[in-house]
């Protein structure tokens, strides 16, 4: 008797839980570098808007791609663009792909505190990432050999390093960090490591420098926290950071896209280390009704 | 009747059994039919024999395997090392030396150390592991091998106490009381009498050990660094096959060749977990035929 009756308190309490679930949950997946931002933006819109639900995962750019692909999620976080063969794979999925800019990053190359090598120029970075050059002597540091710390290659931020700075395979000795977290840990403890991460998540950290990167030998070496060198392209690292849906937005993903994209969300973007989008992604936005 | 029970009884039992078969059948055929296609692009050669395992490249696709079993291999066999001569001291001490109360405390704690999950121990690795590694060893990162095989033992090491403990505990007790008798000291009884007696079940541990650090996947991925590249020393970071497939099987597209190639890494994996058992048995079987009374 007793066992029956601790059995319905049981299914009692499942039942008022998953009562909750009968509201639409907006399934966001995909970038690293995104997450904590997106994150914040969904918080805060469900604290103004209640009775909607956003639950945001990670897994890195790759990942929300493919569950995009796959009908998996509403939003793919990117922090990189899609491949024509990935959008070959939607269509054949029946899924429309349709990108919207969120935010502006600048790829932050960071270094141990103790490295008095502040400054790079792209030829160097893509000759260090790619193992050519391997140790810090020879850019003018301590003679000490470089560690690597890259992402995984499931991860946006690692495939626009690969395609914007080293034009070429990464070194295989590179660690591959599971996030950008892990990279800034690593960098902080170790004198000779070297690794790039989302500016979000350099801006604010301790004990490590953020290098000065120059486009060309000869040209001014731009810092990615500068909005002014991220925005003129002074600094050459830098990306848009993408959401992709599937067709045009409509109902709740289409607020909230509106949310992230109005003034109180570009906020949130600053807030968390990021820029807000510049004039010419917002023109590219607006061609979506956005 | 009860013969028809009996009947229904033994039929359900059969079925369960049977059920149990099909689906390690149905696991090795899924893996089997996933991975033949990715042989249609990658040469066998290439997959056995290449070290270098890079779809993802900017030029040309390369699928080779050595370096990861090189990796796997060698976190293995690192953690066994460990994770032997402690798992089974300990097992030797907590059945002949302990006292009752203690053995009463310290075997539930070794069980509950089998279920801390993964991820706890893999994030140790990162955070505790790592700099002490890196300090004693005078390296700037501790994110290699070493600290791999170390965690990999300690989840390796309840498994190898429970079950030698329990295969130290079967030994009948004539065995005992006649060494004892014949003027052994119990150090004596333990090493050259108990341990030889109980051999069986203590392979049998190493070989659950072996492969539970074999097939550990978030651990690895955490903690030992994922660099692809061949490794020289256990100071080197490397990627064993598990975290290589955990990493890429999130982003690939579907039904391409990279996604077969996966399955053919995981068949792999399930081929040499097979070995290991059938070794283990054959091992047993021919020591039991020479120890049996």
């Amino acid at each position: 008797m007793k066992k029956l009756l601790v059995l319905i308190m049981c299914l009692g309490i499942m039942l008022l839980g998953s009562s909750s679930s009968h509201a639409q949950m907006l399934q966001i997946k995909g970038s690293d570098t995104l997450i904590n931002m997106v994150q914040r933006l969904s918080e805060v819109y469900m604290e103004k808007n209640a009775g909607k639900y956003i639950a945001v995962t990670g897994g890195g750019s790759g990942t929300g791609i493919a569950a995009l692909i796959n009908g998996k999620c509403d939003i793919a976080n990117a922090s990189r663009g899609m491949k024509s063969k990935e959008i070959d794979n939607a269509k054949g999925n029946g899924i429309s792909p349709k990108r919207v800019v969120i935010a502006m990053d600048g790829i932050s190359v960071i270094t141990n505190q103790e490295n008095y090598v502040t400054q790079l120029t792209m030829d160097e970075l893509g000759k260090i990432f790619r193992g050519e050059v391997t140790n810090w002597k020879e850019v003018g540091g301590d003679d000490m050999p470089i560690n690597l710390y890259g992402r995984q290659s499931n991860s946006g931020t690692f495939v626009f390093f690969m395609e914007a700075v080293l034009k070429g395979d990464y070194s295989p000795k590179m660690n591959r960090m599971n996030g950008n977290s892990q990279i800034v840990e690593a960098v902080k403890s170790d004198p000779s490591g070297i690794g790039y991460v989302g500016v979000g998540y350099a801006k604010e950290a301790t004990g490590i420098n953020v290098v000065k990167v120059a486009a060309r030998p000869g040209a001014t070496y731009a810092s990615p926290l500068n909005a002014a060198d991220v925005k003129s392209g002074a600094y050459p690292i830098a990306r848009p950071l993408n959401q992709y849906v599937n067709g045009s937005p409509k109902g709740a993903v289409r607020e909230f896209l509106e949310f992230e994209l109005s003034a109180e969300g570009q906020q949130i973007v600053d807030e968390l280390g990021f820029f807000p989008i510049p004039n010419e992604y917002e023109e590219y936005n607006s061609k979506l009704g956005l | 009747m009860t013969r028809i029970k009996d009947k229904l009884i033994k039929f359900f039992f059969f079925l369960n059994g049977f059920f149990v078969i099909v689906i390690l059948g149905g696991i090795f055929l899924l893996l089997l039919r996933n991975a033949l296609p990715s042989f249609e692009e990658i040469r066998l050669t290439e997959f056995l024999f290449s070290s270098k395992w890079n779809p993802t490249s900017y030029y040309k696709e390369t699928y080779g395997i050595v370096a990861m079993l090189v990796s796997t291999f060698m976190v293995t066999l690192g953690a066994l090392v460990i994770a032997i001569p402690l798992g089974v001291g300990t097992a030797g001490y907590l059945s002949d030396v302990a006292s009752p109360r203690v053995r009463e405390i310290a075997k539930p704690v070794v069980e509950i150390l089998a279920g801390i999950p993964s991820v706890v121990i893999g994030f140790l690795g990162i955070v505790f592991l790592g700099p002490i590694i890196a300090k004693t060893t005078g390296q700037y990162n501790g994110l290699n091998a070493i600290n791999g095989s170390i965690l990999l033992a300690v989840m390796a090491l309840p498994t190898i106490v429970s079950l030698s403990e329990d295969a130290l505990g079967s030994v009948p007790k004539s065995f005992q009381e006649a060494s004892l008798a014949l003027g052994a000291s119990h150090w004596q009884t333990l090493i050259k009498v108990k341990i030889p007696a109980a051999s069986s079940g203590i392979l049998a541990s190493c070989m659950l050990g072996m492969g539970r650090a074999i097939g550990e996947t978030m651990t690895v991925l955490m903690a030992t660094g994922n660099a692809p590249a061949m490794p020289h020393s256990f100071l080197d970071s490397v990627r064993t096959m598990t975290a290589t497939v955990a990493i890429e099987l999130g982003e690939v597209p579907y039904y391409s060749t990279h996604f077969y190639s996966l399955f053919a890494i995981g068949l792999v994996l399930f081929i040499i977990t097979f070995i290991i058992n059938l070794i283990s048995d054959v091992v047993l079987h021919n020591y039991e035929k020479k120890v049996r009374y």
